[in-house]
């Protein structure tokens, strides 16, 4: 469904008429099937995040190319109700000016929904994520970071999207309310069938949720494993991860 | 609306609101309000006392103060809000494509603000008015140009401090094209921040716009003009100190509105500073940032 | 001997008249590692924060806190801010806010050191230098001069933690020191937080909402809760014999991350 082939980015760094490129992303392919969970593990700058973006179609890679269903994601229009996104900074997913109401029916109302039907989805959607519709007036900064990250999904799968990417969407949270939110994210998932691509460095959680996992290092895929298979990981790297995880 | 409920709440707000609509008000219909001709030279009434017809007393040449008062509103408040709000809105327009599209654009947009900030501001304006002639209308034009490009950065700064959220980048994701984003996204949020940067730049364009009638380039004697007037009252500033008191108070009071009216409209349209306890102690934070900002 | 004392702190915010702390007492032990733990908004960093006494003007504390028989909120501020570094050390959650970015990191240090100490450029520098090799960091004279965007959010903690290795404080006050760090990371700098207690015997208060790491590095836990300690005693007890309801549910949470994961490893359960 979602396929990501070859794919390559740098940035610039330096002034203006400075030539110097940073690689971030170096010839990255793999792909998402229908209703599949995929992780994607990788330390803090390894270009995970930017690999997210490119997938959102924020922006563009330099080489190669990301596709849904065989069509190229940088196009708005491809998106749009498709595929959506979660987070993780919680002090700033939300636009400070919104309501949680208004804030969930966004993507809504660019579908070109009228503004009853997408009012009276709303109370259903805040019922999937475990909340009451007395949120429906509240601001954000009224919340606490797991109400938060909720309401974010509420508004992630108004749409009833194909496939949700969930940028580090819980690293920020409390470990009792990172249990909670990965259970919504599965009962979620056995409701409207989507697919998620998670990105994450935390191990443990991506062994909780996902189907396969994606090691990313430096830019470079290290690695693929379905999950079920991940102690029986190849490279040195894996390992080593793996070897340094703090369990309970 | 939800936003006039919750100023109406602020007094000081509706005080500066009242004010400035008041003073607006007597400036458009200032052949109405004002008792007397403006211009009428009467030497016998030179530096009169304020009496029954003449409230706010007379000048070095008899005239009454309260009527140039009321015309002076034209060009001091204005035309100067009208020179703010297109300058202001070349500003927005660049500075939003410029921080909302970054890159090349941003680059490019950057370097020709850089060469108009480059340019004293005087000398800038003298060079317009030397071309186009004396007259308070190309004043106004060499405001427009000396200003879009110092507004322009700062809102591009602005811009691009909030173009980064996640709930921006959401917005982009989930396929919103780029106008819906920067709308419904970007502007509100900036909107306090350009409210605040302009309403501290109306106080240095009446000053300035006053400081080039001063020089014989804006406004032509015998019209009335605060600036003016605060220059006509300066010799005699210390045997009749009290004929600078009223065109002084005037652009005191005006610009105080003016500020205390952002300041109260960036706490009643942003919801985190309106259910904050310390909403003095923010509105502190944002003074004392946009100071540094014209420091 | 007791290192810390504190008896019935409370703490409050003057604006609201909200208690943010309810009569908490605590004490650490000379060379023991105490915990804190709780979810966000538990108090649990305010705590921290007042027995340095570096919380927000409106922030009112009151009640006895005892370091080494002296009582902190006594000190004038001038006394207190030679006790902060030399003898009560913080590391603080995220390295990159932690470091001034408009220097290289050397120059901060250098800085800080030189508040505390009259030590020649070199002294410190040979100091520094050895301080940040037994926290594992290569190349130490290059490190000095790089500015904190240059590097990562784990070598900035570790960084911290060899500034603190300088100062042999008493007590070092580490509030969540990992939470920002990925695997590999967290776990170098679980292990030189572990050999700096080996090594100097500094006693330490842990904060974080992690039980796992906390249970590699403290021997004593205090579980909080909306402002209130609610469970406290030697770590072992606490985890596999929690009494209060809320304590067990942090722990069922936790062990429920860790489960599948050590399933899949088949690691023994």
């Amino acid at each position: 469904m979602l396929s990501v082939s070859h794919v390559e980015k740098s940035y610039k760094t330096g002034g203006l008429f400075s030539n110097e490129r940073q690689e971030v992303l170096r010839k990255v392919s793999f792909e998402c099937s229908h209703g599949e969970c995929l992780g994607i593990i990788g330390e803090s700058g390894s270009g995970k995040s930017t690999l997210g973006r490119l997938l959102l179609g924020i922006e563009k890679p330099d080489r190669g190319s990301v596709l849904f269903e065989g069509e190229n994601v940088s196009d708005h229009a491809v998106r749009l109700g498709n595929i959506s996104a979660v987070f993780q900074d919680y002090t700033s997913s939300i636009n400070p000016f919104f309501t949680v109401e208004a804030a969930i029916m966004e993507p809504l109302l660019q579908q070109k929904k009228t503004r009853v039907d997408a009012k009276s989805k709303v109370d259903r959607l805040l019922n999937h994520v475990g909340l009451d519709s007395s949120y429906r007036k509240k601001y954000p900064h009224e919340l606490s970071g797991g109400e938060v990250q909720r309401v974010c999904m509420a508004r992630a799968i108004s749409t009833e999207p194909k496939c949700i990417v969930l940028d580090e969407s819980i690293s920020s949270l409390d470990v009792s309310v990172q249990i909670q939110v990965l259970e919504l994210l599965k009962t979620l998932k056995s409701i409207y069938k989507m697919s998620y691509i998670f990105i994450t460095h935390d191990i443990q959680a991506a062994a909780y949720i996902c189907d396969r996992v994606i090691i990313f290092r430096s830019g470079q895929i290290e690695e693929i494993v379905p999950i079920a298979k991940l102690k029986d990981v190849q490279s040195d790297y894996a390992r080593k991860l793996l070897k340094h995880i703090i369990t309970f | 609306m939800n936003i006039w409920l919750s100023l109406s709440k602020d007094k000081l707000a509706v005080m500066s609101l009242l004010i400035i609509v008041a003073t607006l008000a007597a400036g458009i219909f200032a052949p109405q309000f004002a008792p007397h001709d403006p211009t009428e030279v009467n030497m016998q009434l030179k530096y009169a006392a304020s009496s029954w017809t003449y409230l706010l007393g007379n000048d070095h040449l008899g005239r009454c103060i309260l009527s140039r008062l009321i015309y002076g509103i034209r060009p001091s408040v204005l035309w100067v809000l009208v020179a703010l709000a297109i300058s202001v809105c070349i500003g927005a327009v660049i500075g939003f494509i410029a921080g909302y599209f970054r890159g090349k654009i941003d680059a490019f947009m950057m370097r020709i603000c850089d060469v108009m900030l480059s340019f004293p501001g005087y000398v800038m304006t003298l060079a317009v008015v030397g071309i186009l002639g004396a007259g308070l209308e190309h004043i106004l034009i060499a405001f427009v140009v000396m200003k879009w490009a110092w507004f322009a950065r700062v809102i591009r700064t602005a811009v691009m401090q909030y173009s980064d959220m996640d709930y921006v980048k959401f917005a982009k994701a989930s396929g919103s094209s780029h106008l819906t984003v920067i709308v419904r996204h970007i502007v509100p949020v900036t909107f306090a921040d350009i409210a605040v940067i302009s309403s501290g730049s109306i106080c240095s364009m009446i000053l300035q716009i006053s400081g080039l009638s001063f020089l014989g380039l804006g406004i032509q004697a015998p019209n009335a003009e605060w600036g003016m007037m605060l220059n006509e009252a300066r010799g005699v500033m210390f045997s009749r100190p009290e004929l600078m008191l009223a065109p002084g108070l005037a652009i005191i009071i005006v610009v105080s509105a003016f500020n205390f009216l952002s300041d109260a409209l960036q706490a009643a349209i942003n919801p985190q500073l309106k259910t904050a306890q310390r909403k003095l102690q923010a509105s502190e934070v944002r003074v004392s940032s946009y100071e540094s900002i014209r420091g | 001997m007791n290192l810390l004392e504190v008896e019935n702190l409370c703490i409050w915010d003057a604006g609201t008249n909200e208690t943010i702390v309810h009569n908490s007492s605590f004490h650490v032990k000379q060379g023991s590692c105490l915990a804190i733990v709780g979810e966000s908004g538990s108090g649990k960093s305010v705590t921290c924060r007042s027995l340095m006494r570096l919380n927000k003007a409106w922030i009112r504390q009151s009640g006895d806190i005892r370091f080494k028989g002296e009582d902190v909120n006594l000190l004038s501020a001038k006394e207190m801010r030679k006790k902060r570094g030399k003898e009560l050390c913080m590391i603080m959650q995220n390295g990159m806010r932690a470091f001034d970015p408009s220097c290289v990191v050397g120059v901060h240090c250098k800085e800080t050191l030189g508040a505390h100490f009259d030590w020649s450029k070199s002294e410190m520098e040979a100091k520094m230098k050895r301080a940040m090799e037994s926290v594992m960091l290569k190349d130490p004279i290059s490190l000095l001069n790089k500015y904190p965007h240059q590097m990562s959010g784990g070598m900035l903690q570790r960084m911290m933690i060899a500034l603190a290795l300088v100062f042999t404080p008493d007590l070092i006050i580490a509030d969540e020191p990992t939470t920002a760090l990925d695997t590999i990371s967290q776990y170098e700098v679980i292990e030189q937080l572990l050999l700096l207690r080996e090594n100097m015997g500094t006693s330490m208060i842990f904060i974080s909402h992690d039980l796992g790491v906390v249970r590699k590095i403290a021997d004593d836990v205090l579980v909080m809760k909306d402002g209130e300690i609610i469970e406290r005693g030697p770590i072992n007890m606490v985890f596999t014999e929690a009494q209060h309801e809320y304590t067990q549910y942090l722990v069922s949470t936790r062990r429920a991350l860790s489960h599948h994961f050590k399933k899949l490893i088949g690691e023994e359960l």
